[in-house]
């Protein structure tokens, strides 16, 4: 009668489920019996468990080993178990004193080192949900387990520290808690910009109304250059939201790319070949974060939209309207948050030079037709902010001074959404793009002269009623941007003006 | 000439193991039944009746080191069943079909000073 529990957490998406590891060992033929629906990489946890314990001078239990995870009827994946598994075998076989209340992490190495797990930060916070108080974590993990205030974390990087701090309590001294969020602002700067006054008013109005924006130009205009600048003039993240995007990327493992306890709002730009599943999520066995979900509370940009393949921008309406995305497997549904910023640019033309007076480009008028119109209506009216990107003139690209800087611009876009968030308090939205229609009617009309204005458009059926509502949300972000109490005349003819591509 | 000479080497470690294993169930009071006992599906390698009557049949693993792990891993499932099916036709053979009967493992392990060890799982299928 020898039995061993520990506890691991099995994650399913962003959700993660307290597992608890079971061991029995029993008199009988030497066999181990994996049960609780594992995949194929946890099932090899059996060869691995076993070279790593006997590599770090521990016994292997010859006998009938029967390892549960339950709840049984969740289905659990990854090698993230083996370091649980480890340690209960070791208590049921008595070399081990009882551990609980610790959540053990991490796969192990066949020489008993401790590798990274993926999703380290999700599953700590549904530990922590779960009451568990201590967490022995990968080294590798630290980073992100880090910003678990609440819970106890120990790092380790080998199977026999962990069996070192079991039995005497004694364990490296663990780095002191420096909970120092930063913002790696990095190199981008919108100052480096030259010229593109018009472009440049877009994205300020974008990243404070949350606007999403199509650029339109000639290759070699700036659009990539503007669209990679816009997370410098986003606000910080909230602790809350880094916590958020740090869990979406801990789960995708795309944490190389980005520090944890970054405050910068993520910049994530899929090639236009992308497929469907890469940019909204999925997968056969294991489900992972698309780069919708990867853009969560940031910026989303697609180069060369046109090109993207039939289907695969329209796949992100869902994200668009509701902030999230869920992906329905045989496994199950699941839920990832997907609110981000969408920037899409694209040429005027399959052969790029169809902007001022088009004297070089070489495409037929129908090419022209055709080429934008691969962006779906229902996409295109998603999206506020339609601007031409002009090629940089010469006068532009000799002034000497530089263009303001990322900092200055976000001063005002930070100071124009607390006039925002004011007006909004008590609502449950907090940004101009996502006043509800309703509103717009009723608390949020703009002044009476610039409400004419639309009506008038809208009898000259230049604009549609969804477009005449998204009119008015620019507008508001132009009010805030100005300081006018309502939404002007002025605001509303800017904000019908950056639509269409008009010119201003 | 020289596969011929291993084979043998191991056919005599496993028959000192099993006169190990018959030793030690002797003096543990069970009467032995039968000793290698063979038919053509296979070999039972001891039968024994313990004191309350209960027949075992029991299958000797022997190793002269655990360098190759320990000595019971060597049965797997196709060995337990052949095992379950040779018990059966023993039970048969001897008239004794509806008898209780449990099927149990011993490991012997041969040191290079002669010495062993030994170590019995009961009940094992």
């Amino acid at each position: 009668m020898s039995l061993g529990m520990t506890f691991g957490v099995g994650l399913q998406g962003l959700a993660g489920n307290l597992v608890t590891v079971e061991v029995d060992i029993a008199d009988g033929l030497p066999s181990y019996t994996l049960l609780g629906l594992p995949d194929a990489a946890l099932s090899e946890s059996r060869d691995r468990v076993r070279s790593a314990l006997t590599n770090s001078n521990e016994l292997w239990p010859n006998r009938k080993v029967t390892v549960s995870l339950s709840p049984a009827w969740l289905p659990k994946s990854g090698p993230s178990f083996d370091l649980a598994i480890a340690v209960a075998l070791l208590i049921a076989n008595q070399t081990l004193p009882n551990c609980e209340d610790t959540v053990f992490l991490g796969e192990l190495s066949l020489d008993g080192k401790v590798r990274s797990v993926r999703g380290a930060l999700p599953a700590l916070l549904a530990a922590a949900k779960a009451g568990i108080t201590r967490a022995v974590v990968p080294a590798a993990n630290l980073a992100e387990a880090k910003l678990m205030v609440d819970l106890e974390i120990i790092p380790i990087s080998t199977l026999a520290e962990v069996l070192r701090w079991l039995r005497t309590g004694e364990r490296a001294e663990a780095e002191p808690l420096d909970l120092q969020y930063e913002s790696d602002e990095g190199l981008l700067d919108f100052a480096d910009v030259a010229g593109q006054p018009r472009a440049r008013l877009a994205a300020e109005i974008a990243a404070t109304g949350g606007h999403h924006l199509l650029l339109t130009g000639p290759p070699g205009a700036g659009k990539t250059m503007i669209a990679q600048r816009l997370p410098t003039i986003l606000p910080k993240l909230s602790i809350a939201q880094a916590l958020e995007v740090t869990a979406v990327h801990s789960i995708a493992g795309t944490l190389g790319n980005r520090l944890p306890q970054s405050l910068l709002a993520p910049f994530v730009a899929p090639h236009h070949t992308t497929t469907r599943v890469a940019m909204v999520g999925g997968g056969a066995h294991v489900i992972r974060p698309g780069a919708s979900s990867l853009a969560h509370n940031g910026v989303l940009f697609i180069d060369e939209a046109p090109e993207c393949g039939p289907g695969i921008l329209d796949s992100l309406r869902q994200p668009l309207e509701s902030g999230e995305i869920t992906i329905a497997r045989s496994i199950g549904n699941l839920t990832f948050p997907a609110q981000f910023l969408l920037v899409l640019a694209a040429n005027p033309c399959p052969c790029g030079k169809f902007s001022g007076r088009g004297r070089n480009c070489t495409c037929t008028s129908q090419q022209v037709r055709r080429y934008l119109g691969k962006l779906s209506g229902p996409l295109l009216d998603r999206i506020d902010l339609r601007v031409i990107v002009d090629p940089v003139s010469r006068i532009e690209m000799a002034q000497n001074e530089l263009g303001e800087s990322s900092a200055v611009i976000r001063a005002r876009v930070i100071a124009a959404r607390e006039i925002a968030g004011k007006r909004f308090a008590g609502e449950s939205w907090k940004l101009n793009s996502q006043i509800p229609a309703r509103a717009l009617r009723t608390t949020y009309q703009p002044e009476r002269a610039a409400m004419n204005f639309l009506h008038d458009e809208l009898d000259r059926e230049t604009i549609t009623a969804r477009g005449l509502h998204k009119v008015i949300r620019t507008a508001w972000t132009l009010a805030d941007l100005h300081r006018h109490e309502t939404a002007t005349l002025n605001d509303v003819k800017q904000a019908y003006a950056l639509r269409d591509g008009v010119e201003l | 000439m020289k596969t011929v000479k291993k084979k043998s080497l191991n056919i005599s470690t496993g028959a000192v193991g099993e006169e190990h294993a018959a030793q030690f169930l002797l003096k543990r009071g069970d009467e032995i039944l039968a000793r290698n006992w063979r038919i053509r599906e296979g070999e039972l390698d001891l039968v024994t009746l313990d004191h309350n009557g209960l027949i075992h049949m029991i299958e000797v693993k022997t190793r002269s080191s655990s360098a190759f792990g320990h000595p019971l891993e060597a049965i797997d499932s196709a060995k337990a069943h052949r095992i379950q099916r040779l018990a059966l036709a023993w039970l048969a053979t001897n008239g004794a079909l509806g008898c209780d009967y449990q099927i149990d493992a011993i490991a012997v392990l041969i040191s290079s000073d002669g010495s062993h060890t030994i170590e019995l799982r009961a009940n094992v299928l």
